[in-house]
């Protein structure tokens, strides 16, 4: 047995879900799992209860509304992906997040809320000027994103959808990672004039036409990382 | 504990477990399944991974509990007695495998894979091996063994 015991909930609305949060001290929402899991099979977290939002029906799905992609959070990486309705840019940036096996079950809501900052989709909400609704607000995606896997969401608030607004002119999705399915260590997203980046600091940026001064880790220096930016940001802005 | 019923290669199966039981160590532990195999248990390796309501699923990476209701499929669903499955045979003709620990996860991807797309080119196939680690045999016989099945399977 691998991760540390927790209490178990499997709400079937999004009033239950955030009710049973507000309950229970300590308490963590189970999206896909796929960023969740292994952090407790590492006993990395051990949170004292979960409350997972698999059974909760009105949280996935894909739907057009008024010029808008509207993105369930609890629909799966591989369902966006796949569906006739997305956006390129997104499409393009899917096929780089994790695995075939991952996406499948990982969700587009657990992939921004877990705020990992080389992740593929929170760049692109980024660029795209996305806004995520929650349970009680709507948050600009400039504003969503506030350290290294740390959001604006409340500990009792949860994800309900995206709203990504079509894209007015040209759009282009570039990473570099040192495999792929990897994580990043730079990639980019460019929606018209909107260019973000990910992988260089502890949130992903709006790129202002100046340097990049990344924060280099482990495998990829601050050097290295500046000038795989410098390179993919050109690509971009010539896309 | 919590009640779940799954149904495992269609044999629909109910049992007590803690919340905390992966669904990979359920399929060993509790079904003796060993097919499946267990390596990183944190969903690099890609060992693991099985069919979940017919999409490919990193059991370390699931709770049982997630799977309650639903329909997994293991490597020991591809075969009869009688004969091995098309990519089974593919990967034995092909040298496909080694010490075969990595075999059961690339057989149910690449199984996927080949439902989705019946004539991957190689880079397609390569893609997707990406999230299989195979410390053997430098892949390339891995991805003879998935275009030879893919020719079988279209006939």
């Amino acid at each position: 047995m691998k991760p540390a015991p927790f209490e178990y909930f499997r709400p079937t609305s999004v009033e239950e879900a955030v009710a049973l949060l507000a309950e229970h001290e300590d308490a963590k929402p189970l999206a896909g799992g796929q960023s969740l899991v292994p952090m407790l099979n590492f006993r990395l977290a051990r949170p004292a209860a979960l409350v997972d939002l698999g059974g909760i029906d009105e949280l996935a799905g894909i739907r057009v509304d008024d010029g808008a992609l509207v993105v369930g959070a609890m629909t799966r990486q591989w369902d966006l992906e796949h569906s006739p309705e997305a956006l390129p840019l997104l499409r393009e940036a899917l096929a780089h997040v994790g695995h075939t096996a991952t996406r499948c079950r990982g969700t587009v809501g657990g992939s921004l809320v877990h705020a990992d900052p080389t992740a593929e989709l929170p760049v692109c909400a980024l660029a795209l000027g996305a806004e995520l609704v929650t349970s009680r607000r709507r948050i600009p995606a400039e504003e969503f994103f506030l350290s290294v896997f740390t959001t604006a969401l409340d500990p009792d608030e949860l994800l309900v959808e995206i709203r990504f607004p079509t894209p007015v002119g040209p759009t282009a999705f570039l990473e570099h990672s040192h495999r792929h399915g990897d994580f990043a260590v730079v990639c980019v997203a460019r929606s018209g004039e909107r260019i973000a980046v990910g992988g260089v600091g502890p949130t992903p940026v709006l790129w202002d036409g100046g340097a990049i001064d990344p924060v280099g880790d482990l495998f990829a220096p601050a050097g290295y990382k500046r000038d795989v930016a410098r390179a993919l940001l050109e690509q971009a802005a010539a896309a | 504990m919590i009640e779940v019923a799954v149904t495992v290669n269609g044999v629909r199966h109910e049992r007590r477990v803690e919340p905390r039981l992966l669904l990979s160590d359920f399929l060993r532990h509790e079904l003796s399944l060993y097919g499946t195999h267990v390596g990183c248990e944190h969903g690099v390796c890609g060992a693991c991974t099985v069919l979940l309501d017919g999409r490919p699923a990193r059991s370390c990476l699931a709770l049982v509990a997630q799977a309650d209701g639903g329909e997994i499929r293991t490597v020991e669903s591809l075969s009869n007695e009688a004969a091995l499955h098309p990519l089974q045979q593919a990967f034995h003709e092909h040298f496909g495998l080694q010490c075969g620990f990595c075999t059961p996860g690339i057989l149910i991807s690449a199984l996927f894979l080949l439902e989705q797309n019946p004539d991957p080119t190689e880079t397609e196939i390569r893609a997707e091996l990406a999230g299989h680690l195979c410390r053997c045999t430098g892949y390339a016989p891995i991805v003879d063994s998935i275009l030879a099945a893919a020719a079988t399977l279209r006939g």
